[in-house]
């Protein structure tokens, strides 16, 4: 059936998979407890180290969301998706590619300047190629995003998908995901609306 | 599942203010792409599709209410309102924004404050948007770069078709500042001419500006001839900002947007392709056109009138090609003159007149993002 196989969410200087806390470090700075994240949970991916904090934030919520949860070989690559969304685009990007402006440009930055980058960070990490889009909206809208998910998996689009929201403005940040398979026996919950919204509250 | 049609839909853009307006100036070879000196945005001179700074832009009330990106928007958007039927208030009519950068030329011209951190906010933009034309939802931003038009459009057809709306209001626009253009140039990404997509000699972008309007529906009462058939999003996998070494991902999209459509490969009469004129998309797409047995289709790019318009590119693009289908008639490539992709493509070069029915609309951007579209005249 149907159902949401896992979830992830990193806020308020925590770490949190299927709502219980397995990380903690608070009263950091943002780049210091992304990088906190990465070094306890021993990942080894030196891609991490050159991307923006968006993108830091939503790529260590997908590891943590996909370790011991997820065979991807089960499906195809066009299969998996990633469904996103935020309410500041990438404006903390923006806010440093155009202090570089005033000096030299940097390419580097300026390639995050786009949400969607944060998208293929995540497919280039672990092959995903099916549909992704990235929505901005004022808050996280879970009637809208359990809705044009389930379509998209009952139009046979996609059989997996990583959905949600990841938001960065400076050192606010916010990022709960969670992972729907069209097909698994015993998720850990239903794919309802109910459940989307009780993991936007809980994690 | 209900069909989707095409009620109405406008092109604002340096080239006019309607779409019948833009297509005229297409089938006269005219280009919005001129070259400017203007040290505000570039210590080098460069060649762009922009507005003038005394090109019309409706009075909207309030003084400095709405930003030029917002303008760009309104005027779009009430164009197209009011050729149509379909009310914005109506409760089964959902708003679609699709755009890349909104407001972001606001970072270099005011204090960066939280004040200014709120008002560059896309969603602030939709919801002035919304509020102008009393829509009643929330409206969606979709921002997935250079697809944004595209998905915006595949986004209201699913909308649509999966009941939870009847009409969709869809609109994007981009306006061009030093942010956007010193990024591609340092890219190196930028044409010192103006661009030559699919061209041996070709170097890089031109980048646009401009807005684009398509309403959706599945009311057959504004049923006007063209039908939104089927739509699919792709991603590389493979790097930030360089095409797939293979176009397998975009040929995907376009394969699978085929079938959607009930369509086969030799069903399409004619590609809109994405075609910025970089030497490594449109590679990219040739690849993926010959990989989805398209190769002997008449394929144009459209940059060499408009430059690359980000946000608003798969919208004005695919209204071009809706107003292709209605006249049968493919507008050439310009700027092409001798094929530069390694694989040989149909790349159009003369304005053809011929019974069009069915149009693939594609496109590709910074993130390894493909998407394509089929358009289908009745």
């Amino acid at each position: 059936m149907k159902g949401i196989s896992t979830s992830c969410s990193i806020r308020d200087g925590m770490v949190c998979k299927d709502g219980q806390t397995v990380f903690e470090n608070k009263n950091t700075r943002l780049p210091e407890f992304l990088l906190s994240v990465y070094e306890y949970f021993g990942m080894n991916y030196p891609r991490f180290y050159k991307m923006d904090n968006l993108s830091k934030l939503g790529w260590l919520a997908a590891e943590v969301l996909l370790k011991d949860s997820f065979s991807a070989d089960t499906y195809q690559p066009e299969e998996i998706g990633i469904i996103l969304a935020n309410s500041n685009s990438s404006l903390d990007t923006d806010l440093k590619y155009y202090e570089s402006v005033k000096d030299i440009p940097s390419p580097s930055l300026f390639v995050y300047t786009l949400p969607n980058i944060m998208i293929a960070e995540i497919g280039i990490r672990n092959n995903f190629k099916g549909e992704s889009a990235f929505f901005v909206l004022e808050g996280f809208d879970a009637d809208f995003m359990w809705r044009y998910v389930e379509g998209l998996m009952n139009d046979n689009i996609l059989k997996a998908c990583i959905c949600g929201w990841v938001d960065l403005l400076k050192e606010e940040y916010e990022a709960v995901l969670f992972l729907v398979e069209k097909d698994r026996e015993e998720p850990f919950l239903p794919f309802t609306l109910g459940s989307v919204n009780k993991i936007m509250a809980f994690g | 599942m209900p069909d989707v049609f095409i009620s109405s839909d406008n092109i604002f853009s340096p080239l006019g203010v309607t779409t019948e307006a833009n297509f005229l100036q297409l089938k006269n070879a005219v280009s919005g792409v001129k070259k400017h000196e203007d040290a505000k945005m570039s210590e080098q001179p460069f060649y762009a599709a922009l507005f003038g700074k005394n090109d019309p832009f409706i009075s909207t009330g309030g003084q400095n209410r709405y930003t030029k990106f917002e303008h760009l928007l309104i005027v779009s958007i009430n164009d197209a309102l009011q050729q149509g039927g379909i009310e914005a208030g109506d409760n089964k009519t959902i708003l679609i924004i699709s755009t890349t950068k909104g407001n972001i030329s606001m970072l270099e011209t005011a204090a960066i404050n939280p004040a200014l951190k709120e008002r560059i906010a896309l969603p602030v933009s939709a919801r002035l948007v919304a509020e102008h034309f009393q829509f009643v939802h929330s409206p969606i931003v979709v921002s997935s770069a250079c697809i944004s038009g595209i998905m915006a459009i595949i986004t209201g057809m699913r909308l649509i078709r999966s009941g939870q709306y009847e009409n969709a209001v869809i609109a994007g626009a981009d306006t061009i500042s030093k942010f956007i253009l010193s990024g591609f140039q340092a890219f190196q990404a930028v044409s010192p001419g103006p661009c030559k997509p699919f061209d041996k000699e070709r170097d890089g972008i031109n980048l646009g500006e401009g807005a684009g309007t398509v309403v959706l529906t599945s009311n057959r009462k504004y049923d006007r001839g063209i039908r939104v058939m089927g739509g699919s999003i792709s991603n590389d996998a493979n790097h930030l900002s360089a095409p797939s070494r293979t176009g397998a991902e975009l040929s995907y999209a376009m394969t699978r947007s085929i079938q959607e459509a009930h369509l086969l490969a030799k069903d399409i009469d004619f590609i809109s392709a994405h075609g910025t004129a970089t030497v490594y998309n449109d590679e990219m797409e040739a690849k993926a056109i010959t990989l989805s047995k398209l190769q002997s289709v008449p394929v144009n790019s459209l940059k060499g009138y408009y430059g690359h318009t980000l946000g608003a590119a798969g919208l004005i693009e695919s209204i071009v090609s809706i107003q292709s289908l209605k006249e049968d008639l493919v507008i050439p490539t310009m700027g092409f003159e001798q094929s530069g992709v390694t694989t040989p493509i149909n790349i159009c070069r003369e304005l053809q007149s011929a019974k069009l029915k069915n149009c693939l609309k594609t496109g590709s951007g910074f993130g390894g993002c493909n998407a394509a579209l089929v358009l289908c005249k009745e």
